[in-house]
This record gives structure tokens, C-alpha cells and sequence, in this order.
């Protein structure tokens, strides 16, 4: 294909913001020494075996069961959410969108935040509870909190792909099949889940890729116990100040996205795309 | 009343907010009949399908199938089938799973499911064509398909929503001959919804037009075309000269100020009327001795015929000839008593 000049501004986009770093990642990842002073580098493969410790494991591991969870969860919850949008009258449809997007619009830090004042010891419901005479729970600062953050963060990445793909759902298919016999659930089951399938495979990638590489959600939420894949890479270029082995990990962290993004188009294939790729 | 009626329509209507769309429908349509509802588009006629089919409620009233009311029978537990207007066929299920789709919600045996798509496709002559892809057919190949899936579960009715109105017009005309001859050979019964008169002339027992939510007219094309019971009617089924006038008694009639025989009786003596005089019943002669004398405004070749327009003192004739009268000539026209259909005037 012929490339218009106008395309140009976006190739060098491209190469400035996505192609060169993402190549200085992996050029990091491979090396060691400082990697500020040219020539005193070498190139080494420590960083990986540094992460196949058993320790980095285990938290690549708590990462990835933690944003299946959550996938899993925005899912359950935003399906039957993205149906009910998509069955309602237009005016009450819009006022829905709306207050999934609505929340989107602030900073995701901010609406973090806004849990631990309702979750914590002495937050809103803990306070509620006690007001009532009963012992506080302990809310905050553990897996299902974290979880609780990614779900409420990334529910509306599920809800509006799918609810997409609904609405383009012709009613007239639905008619053929209930004229052909089916019942309710068997037009859901043959006909209205088939062909949402698009619109599931682009929620889950979108869900899950957030959720495995989150680190504010967990600090905050999770109060540094419970350390994820996101956070060891923070750590490693903040605190740390090891470039080479945060490289690393990004690398390992995008393999797995990367294979899990493959198994999902495996789902899409007969769909022919209409997702995210 | 009859005995062999399958559906039996009392008193339907339907009000969408506060616009009747349906008013006080009744008709029947017996067993093995193909009965057409024709009229133009927003006349009701998609409703009165959808409401047979299930999709839809009247407002008040009945649909009688086989002696029992069926107004509270969801649309998959009515033995009735429908062709859509756009096909509605699954794209993501290849073409033998779309035939299926019914055989395999009542959990036929997987042999006799794959005998019966079998031979349904041979019936639509598109054998072989099994696993090919919904998108990979041509608008034609489509509408068998819907056709075949429809009739594969064997209704008692089949419903069809305008379904050659997407097709061009040789395919269309190939395709009417097909479905009129799957419905005698089949033995099912045929309610078909279309806006074009040629094509319910052409296929129907009975038509039914319909003009904003009322029945105009019931009868068999020959009926509708040769005796139409108003200006309706009489325009919509294909075309024609509609001129005021007024029966003096029985048999006798004036318009254009000259007394004609016609064989319309039963009107008031001296009741203002219209006539309807199709255009291939006119016939041009000569100027001299002729009771009613024009003007040939225009002539335009159509293939069969010539279509002229005419004007005699007050009124602008079409006439279908096969003979040519040239522009500017002065001509005479008449018309046979049998061709001069009298109808009341619509008030």
C-alpha cells in the first residue's frame, strides 16, 4: 500500500511515543550496567532469570488471578448491565450510558480514594456498622478489596463493548428465531450470546489488561501488602532505580497480555473481528 | 360458515399512542389459499402479519386459528411461519444450521433433520449448499434460504413480508412462479404481504386491499381488477380513468355530458357516481360519427402498447393502444357497456 504524506505526522507519532520506547524497554531488559553512560553495558538475559524466582512468580501468579477474577466478576455483572441498556427506550438508554461514562471523567486516583474513605476502619460503613453495635470489619487492605477497586474501576470496559454489540443485533433475528420456535432462553443461548461475542472478547481484553498490570489499586487498596506485578515494576523504577530488571518484567508482563490476547481472538475468529482486533 | 377456515381475523385493532393503525379488520382465509394484502406502504398491512405471526398485539379482537382464540399465544408456540422482509437469516450459522434451526428446537433426530434440509434445499434448487456461508449467497440465493428454513418445519401457515421486494425484476418474476408453485405442490397455506399490484394479481386466490388500517376491498384478482369498489382501489390496481358522473336509471349513464349503456344497476335514479374505464379499454376510431372526440396531447412508446393522453372537453384520457395516433390528430374514442365499471362516490 502507498503511504499519503498525510499519514506521516502519525508515523512519526508513532515512532516518537510508541515504537522507540517500547524498543528501549526491551533494549533495558537485555542489558545491565548503567544505563546512562554509554559503553558500560553489556548484554545478559539476568534480568529474566532473576525474575524466575519464586517470589516474583508468586506475584506475577496473585497478578494474573486476581484480573481473571476481576475479568470474571465485570462479566457477570456487566453483561446482564450492557442488556438491560440495550433493551431500554432511548431517552432512559442515553441517561444509562451516561452514568457509566459519567464516572470516567474523573481522576482514577481520586475515585480510588473515594473507597478508602467508605472502607476504611473508620470510613462510612464501618462507622454505620458500629452506630448500629457491631464489632468493625476489616474492609480494606486485602484481595477482595483490590478486586473490589478493579471491578468498580473497569466495570464500564466491559459494559460498553458488549452493550455495542447488542444494540447492532438485528430485532428481526430474534423474531425469525422465536418464530422458528425457540423460547427466551433458547434465543439467548443460540442467537443473542453467539453474536455478542465480539463484544465479550473486546470487554475481557480490555478488562484484563488493566487489571493485571494495576499498581494503584493495589497500593492503595491493598495498603502494600499485597504486592502485584504492577507494583514490583513501580518499585524497581522508582525506588529501586533498577531499570534493567523493571524492563524485565514489563516484558514478561506483555508476553502474558500478548498470549492471552491470542486466545481470545481464538474465540473471535468466526466473528471476524468487530472487537479490539 | 365454511368449515375449511385456518385463520379467521374479528374485529382487529390496534392503536399505536393515538394513531389507529388497525381499524375493525375481519377476514378469513381458508386452507390451502394464497391470499395477498396489498397496499401501499403504512396501510397496515405488515401489521395485520405481525399480529398473525405473534410479534405483535392488537389492541382489542381476534385471531381465530382453527376454532381457538390464539391472541395470547406467544409467537413459538404458534404453528405458523414467517419469511421476513430482509431475510433475517443467522450470519453467524452457515446455511445448513439456519434450515435447521427449527428441526433442532423441537429435537428431531440428527438423521431425519439432515434428510429433511436435504431435500428443502433441493425444493429451492440450492443442493450442495450446505456449508456455505450466509454472507457468500447472493441476495436470491438468500431469500430461498429464508424461504427453505421456513417451510422446512412444515407450518400450517407461512407468513411472507414483501419478500421479493429486494430482488430486480427478472429474479422477482422467476421467483413468484416458484413460490406459487411450492405453494400448490406443498399444500400451505399463503399469507403474503406486497405493495406492488402485479405481483398479487399474478399469485394470489384472494387480495385483500387495504388502505390506512381498513380493508378497501376482498376478492380474487379478477374481481379486484375488473369490478374495484372504489376510486381506491381502482387507482391502486393498476391504471386507470376515473371520471364523475351520474346514472340516470339502471344501465344508463352520462359522463362528459353524453349518455353511454353500461351494466351497472342498483343505484339511485340520477346519483352522482364515479367511473372507472381502464386505459387498454378505450378504443381510438375515427374522428367522424364518434360519441366522445379528443385531442392527442401525447404518445409514448411502452413495448406492448402506445400510451396516449387524450383530452376531450373536460377530462384527460390514458389510452393503451397498440395502434398509434399521431400527436395534435383529432380522434374518437369509445368503450364497451361491460368496460364502464360504476361505483359509488366515496364521501
Amino acid at each position: 500500500m502507498k503511504l499519503k504524506w498525510t499519514s506521516y505526522p502519525y508515523i512519526v507519532w508513532m515512532a516518537i511515543f510508541i515504537i522507540i520506547p517500547l524498543l528501549l524497554i526491551l533494549f533495558f531488559s537485555i542489558t545491565s550496567g548503567d544505563v546512562f553512560r554509554l559503553g558500560e553495558f553489556q548484554f545478559t538475559l539476568d534480568n529474566f532469570k532473576r525474575f524466575m524466582n519464586p517470589i516474583y512468580l508468586k506475584v506475577l501468579g496473585r497478578s494474573i488471578t486476581l484480573a481473571l477474577q476481576s475479568t470474571a466478576i465485570c462479566f457477570l455483572l456487566g453483561y446482564p448491565m450492557a442488556m438491560i441498556i440495550s433493551k431500554a427506550e432511548l431517552k432512559k438508554r442515553n441517561a444509562m450510558i451516561l452514568l457509566f461514562v459519567v464516572p470516567m471523567w474523573m481522576n482514577f486516583l481520586l475515585r480510588t480514594y473515594a473507597w478508602l474513605t467508605l472502607l476504611g476502619r473508620n470510613g462510612l460503613i464501618n462507622y454505620i456498622i458500629k452506630s448500629l453495635g457491631f464489632e468493625p470489619l476489616s474492609l480494606i487492605y486485602n484481595n477482595k478489596a483490590i478486586l473490589l477497586g478493579m471491578v468498580y474501576n473497569f466495570l464500564p470496559f466491559m459494559v460498553l463493548p458488549i452493550y455495542s454489540v447488542l444494540i447492532k443485533i438485528d430485532n428481526s433475528l430474534i423474531e425469525a428465531a422465536e418464530d422458528l420456535g425457540a423460547s427466551k432462553l433458547e434465543v439467548f443461548t443460540r442467537i443473542i450470546l453467539p453474536l455478542s461475542i465480539p463484544g465479550i472478547v473486546s470487554g475481557f481484553t480490555m478488562v484484563f489488561m488493566p487489571a493485571v498490570s494495576t499498581f494503584v489499586i493495589s497500593s492503595l487498596l491493598g495498603g502494600g501488602k499485597y504486592m502485584l506485578i504492577g507494583n514490583l515494576v513501580e518499585q524497581q523504577f522508582l525506588w529501586s532505580g533498577d531499570w534493567n530488571f523493571g524492563s524485565a518484567i514489563s516484558i514478561v508482563m506483555m508476553i502474558f497480555i500478548l498470549i492471552s490476547m491470542a486466545i481470545m481472538a481464538k474465540f473471535d475468529e468466526d466473528e471476524k473481528g468487530g472487537g479490539l482486533w | 360458515m365454511e368449515k375449511n377456515i385456518v385463520i379467521d381475523l374479528k374485529n382487529v385493532y390496534k392503536k399505536y399512542d393515538d394513531v389507529e393503525v388497525l381499524k375493525n379488520i375481519n377476514f378469513y382465509i381458508r386452507k390451502n389459499e394464497f391470499l395477498t394484502l396489498l397496499g401501499p406502504s403504512g396501510c397496515g398491512k405488515t401489521t395485520i402479519l405481525r399480529i398473525i405471526g405473534g410479534f405483535e398485539q392488537p389492541t382489542s379482537g381476534e385471531i381465530i386459528f382453527e376454532g381457538k382464540n390464539i391472541i395470547n399465544m406467544p409467537p413459538y408456540e404458534r404453528p405458523i411461519n414467517t419469511v421476513f422482509q430482509k431475510y433475517a437469516l443467522f450470519p453467524h450459522m452457515n446455511v445448513f444450521d439456519n434450515i435447521a434451526f427449527g428441526l433442532k428446537i423441537k429435537k428431531l433426530p440428527k438423521k431425519s433433520i439432515e434428510e429433511k434440509v436435504k431435500n428443502i434445499l433441493k425444493m429451492v434448487n440450492l443442493s450442495g449448499f450446505e456449508n456455505r456461508s450466509i454472507e457468500s449467497l447472493s441476495g436470491g440465493q438468500q431469500q430461498r434460504i429464508a424461504i427453505a428454513r421456513a417451510l422446512v418445519n412444515e407450518p400450517k401457515v407461512l407468513l411472507l413480508d414483501e419478500p421479493l421486494g429486494a430482488l430486480d425484476l427478472k429474479l422477482r418474476k422467476e421467483m413468484q412462479m416458484e413460490l406459487k408453485n411450492m405453494q400448490k405442490s406443498l399444500g400451505i397455506t399463503f399469507i403474503y404481504v406486497t405493495h406492488d399490484q402485479e405481483e398479487a394479481l399474478t399469485m394470489s386466490d384472494t387480495i385483500v386491499v387495504m388502505d390506512s388500517g381498513e380493508i378497501q376491498q376482498i376478492g380474487t384478482p379478477v374481481d379486484i381488477y375488473n369490478e374495484p369498489k372504489n376510486a381506491f382501489v381502482a387507482k391502486f390496481i393498476g391504471e386507470s380513468n376515473i371520471i364523475e358522473g351520474i346514472i340516470h336509471e339502471d344501465f344508463v349513464v352520462e359522463f362528459e355530458n353524453i349518455i353511454f349503456d353500461c351494466v351497472d344497476s342498483g343505484f339511485e335514479k340520477k346519483e352522482e357516481i364515479d367511473i372507472v374505464i381502464r386505459p387498454e379499454d378505450l378504443i381510438i376510431e375515427s374522428f367522424e360519427g364518434a360519441k366522445l372526440k379528443g385531442k392527442v396531447i401525447s404518445v409514448t412508446f411502452k413495448g406492448v402498447h402506445y400510451e396516449m393522453l387524450i383530452e376531450s372537453d373536460n377530462f384527460l384520457w390514458k389510452v393503451h393502444s397498440t395502434t398509434m395516433a399521431p400527436v395534435n390528430s383529432l380522434v374518437g374514442l369509445s368503450v364497451l357497456p361491460e368496460n364502464i365499471h360504476v361505483m359509488k362516490k366515496v364521501i
